[in-house]
């Protein structure tokens, strides 16, 4: 065991220059599932990489997840989307600032014959209570992202403890989360974006959505370098400074999905 | 049906028509498990080797040991990786996590054990008189040691490759250590997870078929280096 030990100390000490190989600056990123899902990243990826000659390693979990990442300093720089969480992330000291840089809306897909008769409803707290009512099958996240937090935020306001065998709570990023919700005929909540990447591969329909409560904003956020003195914080500033810049607007604002748009770039 | 044949013809086309990305996460599958049993192997058999050769007290508790941890599962092996390689864990300065090393690190965590029971197996079955023999013809101890490594190569080739079938096809310790980054740390069983996720069936359909050809390979090998399945004579 002590050789092992031994092996283990000099196989760091050789494979740690090794994984910092090349003059780039490499930056660790954590997002949501939502931006990675619906594709936006292939596009900004390349872009922001080759216009500021930096690494970006993209990691793609959800929102509660990537600020505990960042709380933990084991990435630079968060993209979520669950304002209250993120202004609480910075209070606390974890983060700098938060810039907003992009938003689409959540709405609630489910079956076409919609049993719960909520379509074309617009405020979804009171389409969460006829769901309830109607005890139609809903998929929940389940995993403290940003639209799991919405989706909770919504059920509080309806008044109603989401409970029951017609309550699943899936565990599983958004996705595979729309995936399951397709598969048990049910209702979720969803992030437009992911849903127009998604909709040709899912039998769902969309049946809410336009309600002032349903607006999705992403910010992003700098891991505070003063709590972890190695974060590259002029890489990271730069990094922000290039989403709210034009050129990461018109990308954002151009990004399609079978000829829609999926997310707003925030003008400064 | 349809676009179960439709994903699967895409996903030969993928293969074959030398899809980058796809041959990335080929690579970088190959490249991370390959490194971490080629070092996780040599200290494995020493170590199998001194608790079949010597008499020291725990010895038994130590075998008994590595055989439990033979079935340890990979996601608490990449709870653990995580936890100590966190930049607010205990080699947190190392700054490892997300990286191809602590993947490693990670498979190695997963194969050791199970090298170490399966290779001291074979230690075990081995005629002490071989190792004897070399030492009365005045062989150094090394050389004693290669003689026998020789003379059981088919198990020790046989626990090699268990062990890197093992750590090949593992997902929980990958992607919780090595965060599936694109073109970096993402790597066959991860993909597979994540498209899947999307509906992008046929690059997971293709990278399945890859993992699959070669975990039939590698029992196919694993059963031809036990030998011919018959009792010596």
């Amino acid at each position: 065991m002590k050789r092992f030990i031994a092996n283990l100390i000099l196989f760091l000490l050789l494979a740690a220059p090794l994984s910092f190989a090349g003059e780039q600056p490499l930056l660790r990123m954590a997002t949501t599932t939502s931006t990675e899902n619906s594709g936006l990243f292939t596009v900004i990826q390349p872009a922001f990489e080759k216009a500021l000659d930096i690494k970006v390693h993209v990691i793609a979990v959800g929102t509660g997840k990537a600020l505990e990442l960042g709380r933990r300093g084991d990435v630079d720089v968060v993209l979520v989307h669950a304002k209250p969480a993120e202004e609480a992330f910075v209070a606390a000291g974890h983060g700098i600032a938060r810039h907003e840089i992009m938003y689409n809306d959540f709405i609630i897909v489910g079956p076409a014959d919609d049993p719960a008769g909520i379509s074309g409803m617009q405020d979804a707290a009171s389409a969460y209570a006829r769901i309830a009512a109607s005890a139609t099958t809903v998929v929940s996240r389940g995993d403290d992202s940003g639209t799991h937090k919405k989706e909770l935020a919504l059920w509080r306001q309806a008044g109603i403890e989401p409970d029951g065998p017609w309550y699943r709570q899936v565990g599983q990023g958004m996705g595979k989360t729309l995936q399951i919700a397709g598969e048990m005929n049910a209702c979720t909540l969803v992030d437009r974006g992911t849903w127009l990447a998604y909709r040709a591969n899912n039998p769902l329909k969309l049946l809410v959505a336009g309600g002032a409560d349903l607006k999705n904003t992403y910010g992003i956020i700098a891991v505070n370098p003063q709590r972890y003195p190695d974060v590259d914080y002029a890489s990271v500033q730069r990094l922000i400074d290039w989403f709210t810049s034009p050129e990461a607007r018109a990308l954002i604002a151009g990004y399609r999905v079978a000829g829609e748009q999926l997310f707003y770039p925030v003008e400064n | 049906m349809d676009s179960l044949s439709a994903a699967t013809a895409e996903s030969f086309r993928l293969l074959f028509s030398g899809d980058a990305a796809l041959w990335i996460i080929i690579f970088t599958s190959f490249s991370v498990s390959l490194r971490a049993i080629l070092i996780a192997a040599p200290f494995a058999f020493v170590t199998a080797f001194l608790m079949a050769h010597l008499r020291y007290p725990g010895r038994r508790a130590m075998i008994a040991g590595f055989s439990a941890l033979q079935s340890i599962p990979a996601v608490v092996v990449g709870l653990t990786v995580y936890l100590v390689l966190s930049r607010s864990g205990p080699l947190g300065d190392l700054q490892l996590l997300f990286t191809h090393s602590s993947m490693i690190i990670g498979q190695i965590l997963l194969s050791f054990p199970l090298l170490v029971a399966l290779s001291h197996a074979a230690f075990q079955a081995a005629d002490r008189r071989v190792w004897e023999t070399s030492i009365t013809l005045g062989a150094k101890p090394y050389r004693a040691f290669l003689t026998l490594i020789h003379e059981i190569r088919f198990g020790l080739i046989a626990a090699f490759i268990a062990g890197f079938g093992r750590i090949i096809a593992e997902v929980g310790c990958s992607m919780m250590v090595g965060g599936n980054i694109l073109g970096y740390t993402r790597n066959i069983p991860t993909a597979i997870a994540l498209e899947t996720t999307k509906g992008e069936f046929a690059q997971a359909i293709a990278l399945g078929m890859v993992l699959l050809s070669m975990a039939l390979l590698l029992n196919g090998m694993l059963s031809f280096f036990q030998g011919r399945g018959e009792m010596t004579a």
